[in-house]
């Protein structure tokens, strides 16, 4: 089982089912690349647990295929799948010390014992765990204890790592020290690894690719980098970038975008729907004295600042129209003044308002003026 | 305590030394209504054990330790309540293990209640952990079930108990019959007990012991049993004094007297025939013996909380 198999994932049109409750999973198509690093993120009960557990085998499949590799793992008992799974809640054996549990595994596998020894320390030394090995898992911190269900995984080799929320109990520090530890092991290891996490910056910094869950359903597959910035939808809009995407209502004029701020003269809005939304992120506004001449100004009333150090974020807007701006923290601002901003009309996302998919244009639509092509 | 007090010292100064506030706080204890409450309730249960005690060292058989009060005035009669033989003596004990055939019950009862323990363990641990960790059909019930039967005081099934193992299986005058009747009448609590506890271990350890190839039975053995110890501890405790203390069905199941069990044998002591009552106290003290090393032995398994730190947060 140990060796040079190829450890790809694949969910083909899978479904989960509890006990007679509407399906957790309605139909999971998801294929995770060999050695790749593919984070799940989502909203509190939308089946990420869910889906790493069918990966493990703790957890059946109602229905579809669930392959690891080129074996098709439907029916195949957790202990034969070759997958190792970090636990939120570290799950470490509590009588037995460090090493022993780092060594069961390979000890339940009948491994030679010198082998053992040989490879939980190796792991033990990579983690900083040498000093902890005969220490029981109640004597160590959140952080150490975290590390030895780490090394636990680790010593077994498996084809697949599984991570089920593992940061979430421990103080924001010790989150960041670990996450660049789990980023390193992997880059080093290049083991198919699926981590599920609440985090955004988690998902962000430690995915080759993420996997948006929104109630069962996959809402969009990419790198960080397409999700951010070509996402297929309002919720993944909403749910990648800090603070999230502005979301606003405009009505399609068929020539121009227009709600109560701004009015927005564009081309090619004919195929689409009446009612609208407009994405505008955060960090694409900035104040209108310092923007290019066609980019697109409006002015709001401030609400509130956030100041952050070198940046604020800008609270604008009333009703419906509301909308954060990360500015350069520099001037002063009262609430109740009237704010210019400016944007580029290149930047922004359309979005339908009814399916809250997106809205894509050809790129020649949004172009500066001067260089328009007319269809 | 310690620390508080040498606080307030630096706090007051020197007019008073940590010694003599030391000494007043402890006084304030010893004369609060609480302190009077525990002394009062300790005595009540002391008293009677001294007077087994003392009856047991008196070397006679007569529950009367002082033979005449009526003469002895006022202080005379109240020492008289003082639970002090006479003069001591060994002659009881020496007589309740050579003379009669105490020893024979004694090695009865540790193989009856041994016995016990064993089976009730083995049957109550597996029997628990399935309730615990599997859903199969009749599961709730069967725990229902449980509870129900220890509605009923144990004395209501002496006679069903009696055919069954008496008349059909012929196990009557055995040790076998006992530990039989004796471990299931402790199952239902012993079931209970282990399933509360087992119920307690978190699922992540026992699943993060699936994916690493363990089976069923390898997580049971290096994992559940281990860590729910103190239950065991004292689930086997209770089986085994409820085989040991019994007596009601021990006297009705074993007939020939070198089959006895020592609650048994020890009212043999006190018969409508005899009334060995120095015998008897004898008797009980060596009784407690077992137990009390047996609570001893398993003190530092009776620790709660060895699963701390297998889960924070
Ligand atoms: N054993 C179970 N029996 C019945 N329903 C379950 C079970 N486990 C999970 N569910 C349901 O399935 C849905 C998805 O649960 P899951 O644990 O996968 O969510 P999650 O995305 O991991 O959430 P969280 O971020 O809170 O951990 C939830 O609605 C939950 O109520
Ligand atoms: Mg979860």
């Amino acid at each position: 089982m140990i060796g040079i198999a190829v450890a790809s994932i694949e969910f083909r049109g899978v479904v989960k089912r509890y006990a007679d409750s509407a399906p957790t999973l309605p139909g999971l198509d998801l294929h995770i690349r060999d050695g790749e690093f593919m984070v799940l993120v989502g909203p509190s009960g939308c089946g990420k647990s869910t889906t790493l557990r069918m990966i493990a085998g703790l957890e059946s499949v109602t229905a579809g295929e669930l392959w690891i590799g080129d074996r098709l793992v439907n029916d195949l008992p957790p202990r034969d799948r070759d997958v190792a799974m970090v636990f939120q809640n570290y799950a470490l054996y509590p009588h037995m010390t460090v090493f022993e549990n780092m060594a069961f595994g390979l000890r339940v596998r009948k491994q030679p014992e010198r082998e053992i020894r040989t490879r939980v320390e190796a792991a033990a030394e990579t983690l900083g765990l040498v000093e902890l090995l005969a220490r029981k898992p109640g004597q160590l911190s959140g952080g150490q204890c975290q590390r030895v269900a780490l090394g636990r995984a680790m010593v077994r080799d498996p084809q697949v790592f599984l991570f089920d929320e593992p940061l979430s109990n421990l103080d924001a520090e010790l989150r960041v020290q670990m996450r660049a530890s789990i980023g390193r092991l992997h880059r080093e290891f290049g083991t198919t690894s699926v981590y599920v996490t609440h985090d955004q910056v988690e998902a962000m910094t430690l995915g080759s690719r993420i996997a948006i869950l929104n109630g069962g359903e996959l809402m969009q597959v990419g790198t960080p980098m397409e999700l951010y910035s070509d996402p297929d939808n309002v919720f993944v809009a909403g749910f990648m970038g800090s603070p999230p995407m502005n979301i606003l209502p405009v009505s399609n004029l068929g020539h121009a975008l227009e709600n109560r701020l701004l009015q927005l003269p564009r081309q090619g809005l004919e195929r689409f729907g009446a009612e609208l939304l407009l994405g505008l992120r955060p960090e694409t506004l900035c104040p209108a004295a310092e923007a290019p001449a066609h980019w697109v100004r409006f002015s709001a009333p401030v609400e509130m600042v956030e100041t952050l150090g070198a940046e604020m974020l800008v609270h604008l807007g009333e009703g419906d129209e509301r909308l954060v701006a990360r500015l350069p923290g520099l001037r002063s601002l009262t609430p109740g003044e009237s704010l210019s901003l400016a944007f580029d009309p290149a930047a922004l996302y359309l979005f339908d308002a009814g399916t809250r998919q997106r809205l894509r244009e050809p790129r020649a639509v949004v172009a500066p003026e001067s260089e328009l092509v007319t269809p | 305590m310690r620390q508080i007090l040498t606080q307030n010292q630096s706090a007051a100064g020197a007019l008073e030394s940590p010694r003599w506030r030391r000494l007043k706080s402890v006084l304030r204890d010893v004369f609060s209504w609480r302190f009077a409450l525990l002394v009062f309730a300790s005595l009540v249960v002391i008293y009677p054990l001294l007077w087994v005690v003392s009856l047991a060292f008196s070397g006679q058989q007569s529950l009367q330790l002082v033979q005449d009060t009526r003469d002895l005035g006022l202080w005379g009669q109240l020492a008289a309540l003082v639970p002090l033989p006479e003069q001591w003596s060994l002659q009881n004990f020496r007589a309740v293990l050579t003379e009669q055939p105490f020893m024979r019950w004694l090695l009865n009862s540790v193989v009856v209640a041994a016995g016990t323990t064993v089976i009730g363990l083995v049957l109550s641990c597996t029997a628990a952990y399935a309730f615990s960790r599997f859903r199969f059909p009749g599961r709730n019930r069967g725990l229902m079930l449980f509870l129900v039967s220890q509605m009923f005081p144990a004395v209501l099934m002496l006679i069903p108990l009696y055919v069954i193992v008496v008349q059909w299986l012929g196990l009557g005058n055995s040790w076998l019959g006992l530990i039989l009747v004796y471990a299931i009448t402790a199952l239902p609590f012993c079931v209970w007990m282990l399933k509360g506890y087992f119920d307690t271990l978190p699922f992540e350890i026992e699943e993060s012991a699936l994916l690493e190839g363990a089976s069923r039975l390898t997580i049971f053995y290096r994992i559940i049993l281990p860590l729910a110890r103190p239950a065991i501890a004292v689930t086997g405790l209770f089986s085994f004094m409820t085989a040991w203390n019994e007596f009601i069905l021990a006297s009705i199941f074993m007939d020939d007297e070198a089959l006895y069990t020592v609650p048994v044998g020890l009212r043999f002591f006190v018969s409508d025939y005899s009334s060995e009552w120095g015998y008897f106290a004898a008797g009980s003290i060596l009784v407690s013996v077992p137990v009390i090393l047996l609570f001893l032995a398993l003190q530092r398994f009776l620790v709660s909380g060895l699963s701390a730190g297998a889960v924070k947060g």
